[in-house]
């Protein structure tokens, strides 16, 4: 596979291990951020064929070649909603995060122990 | 410290799950079945030079709904969860600098006609209508760093949002009655290939999707704002 490929598998480990081992809530968020922009490389690197262009029609590619020179536009145009989606849920929960900052004044996760068995 | 060889552990496991896509997937050479067709008919079709925008707004645009609905609930979600009850403390924030509010005064209109210009030329160029709301929402954070005292109308933001998705679901709707289903763009006439006025209902529906977002993510920053601690 390509190195992009190689790149996004490792930033998703990064994440992941962010998210299992830090203590603050601020950090877990990051690395759920990191997760998410390894799976938006890992889905365009899969999209992408080699020596080809944006899928974008114009006077350098035209209809009749395009079949031939332009990569595929699904997993592009997935990402791109996997983004906005992305950011949604970023805000959603460091708006958690500053309404649980707010009741616990802390916002390590050994602090909160309501869920804890 | 067991914690910490158990997150080892799993993040050994994980990798390794990971491996084989890395040894023995290989590259295609092709383009796979849905996305051949999507490329050799998706020009004729529908008229859309960006073909990324074809399959977002037409192609696959129940999808595309159905984000723009996550989107406007974790935009819900967090005006709920930072909502303030009685009156908003004062700003601790100081006035913003000289350099900054004459910047924003020059750079303000500039950026929303950029948001604006994105989103219009989506069926041509790299660009739609989530990344012109961004861009129109991220000229509104310099707006609101600028001026402490700025305050946004929570009712025209409501109002640009609802009336935007009701008319998107408006004109698919109308896809399933003149033309083949919903969502279809052909409801307009396709016009001349790559100019601007072409694509059918394409930048009509990404103007709409550039509005709803932009709405959408000024109330996420108002909200956040509006809480400081």
């Amino acid at each position: 596979m390509t190195l992009i490929t190689i790149l996004g598998f490792i930033l998703i480990v990064i994440g992941i291990w962010g998210m299992l081992s830090q203590s603050n809530i601020i950090k877990i968020i990051i690395g759920f951020s990191i997760v998410d922009t390894g799976i938006h490389l890992v889905m365009v690197s899969i999209g992408y064929l080699k020596d080809r262009t944006a899928p974008i029609l114009d006077e350098a590619v035209g209809k009749a070649e395009a079949l031939a020179r332009v990569v595929d536009p699904v997993p592009s145009a997935l990402v791109l909603t996997a983004i906005v989606i992305g950011l949604a849920v970023t805000a959603l929960m460091l708006a958690y995060a500053v309404k649980l900052h707010e009741m616990k004044g802390s916002l390590d996760i050994h602090d909160l122990k309501e869920l804890k068995w | 410290m067991i914690k910490k060889y158990a997150v080892l552990l799993l993040l050994g496991a994980f990798a390794l799950m990971l491996l084989p896509f890395v040894t023995e997937v290989t590259p295609f050479e092709e383009l796979s079945p849905v996305a051949q067709k999507y490329v050799k008919d998706g020009p004729d079709e529908l008229g859309s030079a960006n073909l990324v925008s074809s399959v977002i707004v037409t192609y696959r645009g129940l999808d595309t709904l159905g984000e723009v609905a996550v989107l406007f609930i974790a935009a819900a979600g967090v005006g709920f969860m930072l909502r303030r009850k009685g009156d908003v403390k004062k700003s601790l924030r100081r006035e913003a600098s000289g350099i900054l509010r004459s910047g924003t005064v020059f750079l303000f209109p500039l950026v929303l006609l950029y948001g604006i210009y994105i989103f219009l030329h989506g069926h041509l160029t790299p660009g739609g209508g989530f990344q012109g709301g961004v861009v129109i929402a991220s000229g509104i954070v310099l707006l609101l760093l600028a001026d402490v005292s700025a305050k946004i109308n929570g009712t025209v933001l409501q109002w640009i949002e609802s009336l935007s998705g009701a008319v998107y679901v408006a004109l698919g709707v109308l896809g399933i009655v003149l033309a083949a289903g919903f969502l279809d763009n052909r409801i307009l006439p396709a016009g001349e290939f790559g100019r601007l006025l072409s694509a059918g209902a394409i930048p009509l529906i990404y103007s709409l999707i550039g509005l709803k977002v932009g709405a959408e993510l000024v109330g996420i920053i108002d909200s956040m704002q509006k809480d400081e601690l």
